[in-house]
């Protein structure tokens, strides 16, 4: 259960970056293997904007796939999950892609 | 998922059990109580800036007025990592201690596999750097006693409703600890196989610790816990004929999702392994 803070910290990353003003709406991106839920998220997005300049705002979240790159014949691959299976056979691979945790851009009054 | 789960909120304790001080942080701020002021809630209003605000601990947030409806928004591109505070927090961290010729270790499990018993028997047998320890608990001051009582200067973190630690919390109970230069750190988080794979503390290494009373296949339900570890301790050894645990297939779990990953069988309560522990302590250098 960590999305609470994760939630509270894309509050605080916003917060110090609008100056301020009313936001009406925030978008995020999620990768696959980052370890976070996004219907976590959701779920906490409206009691952790309680009280801020982002209370009431929406909330859109961009799921990124996961990719993997082989050690063994060097192209790249799709990961659904952490456990890296190479088209090749190999199970020795690089996470390339699907570990983002970014606050993406925000829309402010 | 509720409501209390305090997640790196105003609930965090760092305690000294030895002079019963606490030092906590909230709103940005750390400050400490004295032995005795702490066990309770403080109600009245105070102020951590100099009298410029006041608040109590136990105050609801207030509710702000709706947003104002418009149709004229404004898009601002951010491109910001949401863990970027911690991250660079653990960082600082990691130069802070690395400029002390402190080693931090990061010790991580559910919770039972042994990793306080670990740690008091590494207390009394490892040599060479001195060990002073960092508890992760929801509560209580069980585990910080257990490791005084073996011989090392402990701090305990309370997290309360939180289910892991973070740099902050690092952070704070480094400056209560305010350890000698040349130390080994270890940090043992809480017990949790999820929450704390994802917060760099700004440690030398990760350490995940399982037991033969778990089952082999923890590796692939816990995989971001695995993915991220530096060395697996498999302890509880002494159980193996009681239990059906294949430690090969522990070592390819592990494997798959760590490549390479060292996994050292050791018995913290026979002793049976620990030796190849010290020696992978003591080659850690800062």
């Amino acid at each position: 259960m960590h999305e609470l803070s994760i939630t509270q910290d894309v509050v605080r990353t916003v917060v110090d970056h609008t100056d301020g003003r009313t936001v009406a709406g925030v978008r995020l991106r999620i990768g696959a293997l980052a370890g976070i839920v996004p219907d976590a998220v959701r779920f906490c997005f409206d009691l952790a904007t309680q009280g801020t300049t982002l209370e009431g705002a929406w909330l859109e979240i961009e799921e990124e796939p996961g990719r993997g790159r082989c050690r063994v014949c060097r192209n790249e691959f799709e990961m659904a999950d952490l456990l890296p299976l190479c088209p090749c056979g190999s199970t020795d691979a690089e996470v390339v892609a699907g570990r983002s945790l970014m606050v993406t851009s925000v829309e402010v009054v | 998922m509720c409501d209390t789960c305090g997640c790196g909120a105003t609930d965090v304790r760092v305690v000294d059990p030895g002079t019963g001080a606490v030092t906590h942080t909230h709103d940005g701020v750390t400050h400490t109580h004295e032995a005795g002021e702490l066990g309770h809630a403080v109600p009245e209003p105070h102020s951590h800036d100099g009298g410029r605000t006041f608040h109590t601990h136990d105050e609801v947030p207030a509710t702000a007025e709706a947003p104002a409806h418009s149709h004229g928004t404004t898009t601002v591109e951010l491109e910001l990592d949401v863990l970027g505070k911690n991250n660079a927090l653990a960082g600082e961290t990691r130069a802070w201690l690395a400029a002390r010729d402190l080693v931090a270790v990061n010790l991580m499990s559910s919770p039972g596999s042994g990793k306080t018993t670990l740690l008091e028997r590494t207390i009394r047998e490892t040599a060479g750097r001195q060990v002073v320890v960092v508890e992760g608990d929801q509560e209580t001051l069980l585990d910080a006693e257990r490791i005084r009582a073996a011989g090392a200067r402990a701090v305990q973190v309370n997290t309360g409703a939180g289910c892991h630690l973070d740099a902050e919390m690092l952070r704070t109970a480094l400056d209560s600890l305010a350890p000698e230069n040349g130390s080994l750190v270890m940090v043992e988080n809480v017990g949790n196989l999820v929450c704390p794979a994802l917060f760099d503390l700004g440690e030398q290494a990760r350490v995940v610790v399982i037991s033969v009373t778990e089952g082999d296949d923890k590796p692939l339900k816990y995989p971001h816990m695995f993915s991220a570890a530096d060395l697996v301790v498999l302890n509880k050894t002494d159980l193996l004929p009681y239990v059906d645990f294949d430690v090969e297939a522990l070592t390819a779990h592990a494997r798959a999702l760590r490549p390479g990953v060292r996994v050292l069988p050791v018995s913290a309560r026979t002793g049976e392994g620990l030796d190849a522990w010290y020696t992978w302590l003591a080659e850690l250098s800062a």
